[in-house]
């Protein structure tokens, strides 16, 4: 079958791929419960420093990661 | 031949490659955007206006195409005016086709269907290399779903998890916009990689034909034609293959859409990376599945994406076929007659399933209706899809009534149709 397979290419493509395929959502999701779940609104309306600075963590890897597939595609690497 | 012969094929090759990149563009309009115009992240028209934008961008971001088509897949010797010509004729009926049934199938598939079929038909089996071709082409066509399916369901189990003590209201207005942004990689991403088929199609055309010397670059027009045809095609939309993106296969929420999006954008951009390319189209319908797999409670329908898979099985069959009877009517006729007949006869077709669409039409203001109201009517011919040859199977459908409109003249019908609708809610 290894004529018709790429294995390890395809290996490759797994693990990068659930690595950023469902690693990049789940970043997004960890910006927005830090800031926007219940528990993090406190009554006058903001949300804790140490909650804001995780979301913008969260929020610039993933600004970087769409700049870096960007310079990726324009780059011709695909 | 003579010079102008040749130029004349030339030109009509050069038509037939603009009009396949524009069918590419509005089939595949919904890989990007189906998922945003499902959840309303966008409103229709802003989401394939942004589509296009997007793959115009794409088209002129990278411009290292190769010359080649169908590279592995076909002896590159072979591969003349003729045979390219009837290859994208193949291509753009199927793409055609499977269009007016609203089915996601590649763009890139159907292309090397028709390229094949018309190899086989101009100089015999002997002239495809079978490996490529089930190395290159069908297996990859059963894998990037299963891969996708893999990665978007974790992705979407992540994601819901994770966020499930946020209201619906503020997710929804957050993640909207992370589907905005991965829904552009992937149109960015589309715009770069298959205009640049057509693009490497006309290099070959000129190069062929001595217009271009063999080491030529693409010449500018060549990239803004190109460019203009996707753009326009996906700023048309192909709404119907929209539609069963966005609606026929899973009930979307931003969070699953965010995460199928960018699922999709990763599995296209790391495939390539490692020189093993999977179809956009395959992966994006995958995403969408896993989308619904990872999220408890919400349904894929798999009657829907059988038919899908169906079609994806017979997409380089069916393309062949209709590349191969283009070669066989080329020659049968001979000359540039041949070329122009095809040509003729390649309009005549799309124009007639142009014409049978609008019967049923789809557009951006009905995309976003229920499912479930014409699903009976759609899955016979689903089926017909799956059995029959296309070549049959367009006039012998029966006139289908679609879309919310005409709801109530379908239930008539409803009798016939129970079977196939019990299965599709099933």
């Amino acid at each position: 079958m290894s004529e018709y397979i790429e294995w390890g290419a395809l290996a490759n493509i797994v693990v990068v791929g659930v690595l950023f395929g469902a690693g990049v959502p789940a970043l997004f999701a960890l910006g927005v419960r830090a800031t926007s779940s219940p528990a993090a609104i406190r009554e006058d309306g903001t949300v804790s420093l140490p909650r804001r600075i995780v979301g913008f963590v969260c929020f610039s890897v993933i600004v970087l990661a769409i700049v870096g597939a960007i310079i990726y595609i324009a780059a011709g690497g695909h | 031949m003579d010079y102008a012969n040749v130029s004349i094929l030339l030109v009509l090759v050069v038509a037939t490659a603009l009009a396949f990149d524009f069918t590419n563009g509005f089939h595949d309009t919904g890989n990007a955007m189906a998922t945003s115009i499902a959840t309303r992240a966008l409103k229709p028209k802003t989401a394939v206006g942004l589509s296009a934008s997007l793959n115009l961008v794409g088209a002129f971001l990278s411009l290292s195409v190769a010359a080649t088509i169908a590279t592995g897949i076909v002896d590159a010797g072979v591969v003349t005016l003729e045979v390219v010509l009837a290859g994208l004729v193949g291509g753009i009926l199927w793409n055609l086709i499977t269009w007016f049934f609203g089915i996601p199938s590649s763009s890139s598939h159907a292309l090397v269907g028709g390229i094949v079929g018309a190899v086989i038909a101009a100089v015999g089996t002997s002239g495809v290399q079978w490996t490529g071709l089930v190395g290159k082409v069908l297996i990859p066509a059963l894998i990037a779903p299963m891969v996708a399916i893999a990665v978007a369901s974790i992705g979407t189990w992540l994601v819901v998890r994770i966020t499930r003590d946020v209201e619906d209201k503020t997710n929804d207005r957050m993640f909207r916009w992370g589907q905005i942004g991965s829904a552009s990689l992937v149109s960015l991403a589309h715009g770069t990689n298959d205009a640049q088929k057509s693009m490497g199609i006309i290099l070959l055309a000129l190069i062929a034909s001595g217009v271009a010397p063999s080491d030529s670059g693409v010449p500018f027009w060549v990239v803004l034609s190109c460019a203009l045809a996707m753009a326009l095609g996906t700023y048309i939309g192909g709404w119907r293959v929209i539609r069963t993106l966005g609606k026929g296969l899973v009930e979307l929420s931003s969070r699953q859409g965010m995460a199928a999006e960018t699922s999709s954008a990763a599995i296209i951009l790391v495939s390539s990376h490692f020189g093993y390319s999977l179809s956009t189209t395959h992966v994006a319908t995958g995403s969408i599945m896993g989308s619904g797999v990872g999220m408890k409670g919400a349904k894929v329908r798999w009657s829907v994406a059988g038919r899908m898979f169906g079609a994806w099985v017979i997409t380089v069959p069916c393309a062949a076929a209709v590349g191969a009877l283009a070669v066989l009517i080329e020659q049968g006729i001979g000359g540039t007659a041949g070329a122009y007949v095809i040509f003729g006869l390649l309009v005549l077709a799309s124009a007639f399933i142009y014409l049978r669409s609008r019967r049923t039409k789809v557009d951006s203001k009905n995309v976003n209706d229920e499912w479930e109201s014409e699903a009976d009517n759609e899955s016979v011919v689903a089926q017909s899809v799956a059995s029959h040859n296309p070549q049959l199977m367009r006039i012998k459908s029966k006139p289908r009534k679609k879309k919310g409109k005409k709801r109530g003249k379908q239930n008539h019908k409803k009798k016939k149709h129970k079977k196939h609708k019990k299965s599709e809610k099933g």
